[in-house]
């Protein structure tokens, strides 16, 4: 493997409040130096950064790679290289495959394949044995294999004494458990935020006490007996009011927020005439939810951004609002949509490091992962951002096999424009390469 | 005469006044030809039209089809279990094999909302909404209109009560946006489990008392009680719901004493309206089918004739 030389850029490392011009050596697919003037060993492939920001690598901790089941829509590869197209260099994958992961042959099976793919991709395994939301899944086996967290994600667990063992029975191996915070019976056929845009249209609603309500019995629970809880794509300002007083409280927990949920509101879908790829859960929420979630960001309720990528194919996609699947695919959107926030200054007091601490360390910690840091000795996971870069976002030229985004002909200003993956450059100027 | 300039008539809260009134005045000449002997005029001849109907109907197809009659446009009714849906084809294939057929104008029936504006948009040919879900019934919203102005002379500064389940009703949303749009005053009535969740962008009064909302009312239009759309549990029977937001002539005293009744059909006699009150002297419900049919001419004139010699 070639020593790299990274020179001159504006590098953000959160994990040691640094914010300043370095350059950073890597050798052996390590960080081994990340100082001012460095001076590049013979040999050395040099990147100039002099215009460029230098990140520790950003973690999705939220991603669905269909495989196994649903290749058409997404698989472990492409899902890799999309995600280190949107400047990745590790992914979160959820159990609701086809078979569901929720022994450790699937969660193996994940993990094989991704050896020598685009991006680190770490399963997570199912809670209940084929998220039925009955029985406890093997969370101990399938953690020997490397799951990294456990979830039912898509399937919300309604079950409360389910819930409740599972929180406990994972606490006694160390485990995270991530959740769905939605009530399937407050949902019912609903397929949008409940509101004035949903009774105009006349769509069914999702009310925000659909998600309020269970997030409040998990943190109760939580408070019963221990474990490590972390919530998926907060959506609703009761939601995070009700994080943020158990936290206040000291409980255990974390949460993320999508850029879906930053950035649209249920107008969007109105506004795009009942287009489905405004059809995700939880749904689009109301203007007022939208600032709430900035403000649970900006003020440390909510750890952490994730994609919630949901790649569907545009055949399942494009049809009746009633009968298209939830979902957006957001591996390569997610970080231009929130660089370009920071570039027009949108939103007070969103820096590039608040948004590398969301995006990479926060991440690494919540799931116990590697990462997050470009300490010397860290693997060089490494995301390199152009923050003037403009562009138009074209799903037509993804790495996923899906086109599903609300965003198609967003023009944004910022982009990756390297990703490095344990030392190898595997994406360059939005070029994927694979294996070396 | 004036033409509409749009392709499709998708719901009402996208439409002006000025089109409003355009229709309704276009609909007066169109109802002199059904008073004539032979009914038909050359308007259309040589025009295809499809009516595509994913949900069952009486009133509205056997309307559109004798609109398209009258009118010599050339037309063919897809529907209920001989449509492609039961056999499985997307909505998107059906789209194209509309258009390679070169029909110009399809009238959708629909159980999804928002699938009217979703054949809009993949389709050149003009699209008329016959109802889409919950989302809207323009020509129902049309027709009562042209009914209520028919009967009392003018829409502006009427107050119109709507009763029953406004949550699931297509019809409710058009006409709650036409009315409104024509300076009418609205507001509704029935058990707060079926009103829309949220009425705030709608701007009407709700108002739960069914007697305080028919007070000084210059039209009460009943809504049928959906019991296919009824998710479990938003009212207890059939029975309470008679007694308690059932119309009857009773209760119709409070209203104006020249109030309208209206029901779009079909009735469920005895729950959302008494016999005696929709087939007394105030009811119009029979006028609102001959409306109808005035209104489905305009609208197809309009949109697909207006520019040719009469």
């Amino acid at each position: 493997m070639k020593t790299l030389f990274i020179k001159g850029g504006r590098l953000i490392d959160p994990s040691r409040n640094y914010d300043d011009r370095a350059d950073l050596l890597i050798r052996d697919g390590l960080v081994e130096a990340a100082e001012k003037n460095l001076k590049p060993p013979d040999g050395a492939e040099i990147i100039e950064a002099d215009d460029l920001v230098v990140m520790p690598g950003l973690i999705d901790m939220h991603v669905h790679l269909r495989d196994p089941g649903q290749e058409y829509k997404e698989d472990v590869l492409s899902g890799a290289r999309a995600a280190a197209a949107g400047g990745f260099t590790a992914v979160a994958a959820m159990a609701n495959t086809d078979p569901v992961a929720d022994e450790p042959t699937t969660i193996r099976y994940v993990a094989d394949k991704a050896a020598g793919a685009a991006a680190r991709v770490y399963p997570i395994g199912a809670l209940s044995k084929g998220l039925q939301g009955a029985e406890l899944a093997e969370l101990g086996r399938m953690q020997k294999v490397g799951a990294v967290a456990f979830s039912d994600d898509g399937k919300p667990v309604l079950n409360g004494t389910l819930m409740r063992n599972a929180l406990q029975y994972a606490g006694g191996i160390g485990a995270l458990v991530i959740v769905h915070e939605e009530d399937p019976t407050l949902v019912g056929k609903g397929v949008m935020h409940e509101g004035s845009i949903s009774s105009v249209l006349g769509l069914r609603g999702i009310p925000a006490a659909a998600e309020e309500a269970m997030l409040a019995r998990d943190l109760m629970l939580l408070k019963m007996v221990g474990g490590r809880l972390h919530i998926a794509h907060l959506s609703t300002a009761g939601a995070v009011e009700l994080v943020r007083k158990a936290r206040a409280d000291g409980l255990p927990v974390t949460a993320e927020v999508t850029p879906q949920h930053l950035l649209l509101t249920d107008r969007a879908v109105k506004n795009s005439g009942y287009n489905t790829n405004t059809k995700v859960k939880p749904p689009l929420r109301s203007e007022q939810d939208r600032q709430a979630l900035w403000e649970g960001l900006l003020d440390g309720t909510i750890d952490a951004i994730a994609s919630d990528h949901a790649p569907h194919h545009s055949d399942d996609k494009d049809v009746e609002y009633d009968f298209a699947p939830f979902g957006i695919a957001g591996l390569e959107t997610t970080l231009s949509l929130l660089l370009d926030e920071v570039a027009f200054g949108r939103i007070k007091k969103l820096t590039l490091p608040l948004l590398v601490e969301k995006m990479s360390t926060a991440p690494a910690k919540i799931l116990g992962v590697k990462g997050g840091s470009l300490k010397p000795g860290s693997p060089a996971d490494i995301t390199i951002v152009d923050s003037g870069r403009s562009f138009t976002v074209n799903p037509d030229t993804w790495y996923s096999k899906s086109r599903n985004t609300p965003f198609a002909g967003r023009q944004l200003k910022g982009a990756p424009v390297y990703t490095i993956l344990g030392g190898r450059i595997v994406m360059k100027e939005g070029v994927v390469a694979d294996r070396e | 005469m004036q033409n509409l300039r749009r392709k499709d008539i998708l719901g009402l809260e996208e439409m002006s006044a000025e089109e409003i009134t355009l229709i309704l005045e276009t609909a007066r000449s169109m109802r002199e030809i059904m008073q004539r002997k032979i009914k038909k005029v050359p308007t259309l001849r040589g025009r295809s039209v499809l009516n595509l109907f994913y949900e069952p109907s009486t009133r509205t197809k056997a309307s559109f089809e004798l609109a398209q009659k009258y009118m010599s446009a050339d037309s063919v009714s897809v529907a209920g279990t001989s449509s492609s849906l039961v056999k499985g084809e997307t909505l998107k294939d059906t789209v194209r094999n509309i258009e390679v057929m070169g029909i110009e104008c399809v009238i959708m029936r629909h159980p999804v909302s928002g699938s009217a504006s979703y054949l809009a948009r993949n389709l050149e040919a003009n699209v008329i909404n016959a109802g889409d879900g919950m989302h809207e019934h323009p020509t129902q919203g049309l027709l009562d209109m042209f009914t209520i102005l028919d009967k009392k002379g003018r829409l502006e500064k009427l107050k119109v009560t709507i009763v029953g389940d406004i949550r699931h009703s297509r019809v409710a949303r058009s006409n709650i946006w036409g009315l409104k749009k024509m300076g009418a005053e609205v507001a509704v009535s029935g058990p707060p489990t079926l009103m829309p969740p949220d009425m705030e962008d709608f701007e009407i009064k709700f108002e739960p008392c069914l007697d305080d909302a028919i007070e000084g009312a210059d039209v009460v239009m009943a809504l049928r009680l959906q019991k296919e759309r009824q998710e479990g549990g938003l009212f207890p029977t059939l029975r309470e719901y008679a007694e308690l937001y059932g119309l009857n002539s009773r209760r119709v005293e409070k209203a104006n004493e020249d109030a309208l009744i209206m029901h779009p059909g079909p009735i469920n006699r005895g729950v959302e309206i008494s016999s005696e009150l929709a087939d007394g002297p105030r009811s119009v419900v029979l006028d609102q089918v001959t409306s109808g049919v005035a209104v489905r001419m305009a609208i197809l004139y309009l949109l697909l004739g207006g520019t040719k010699e009469e």
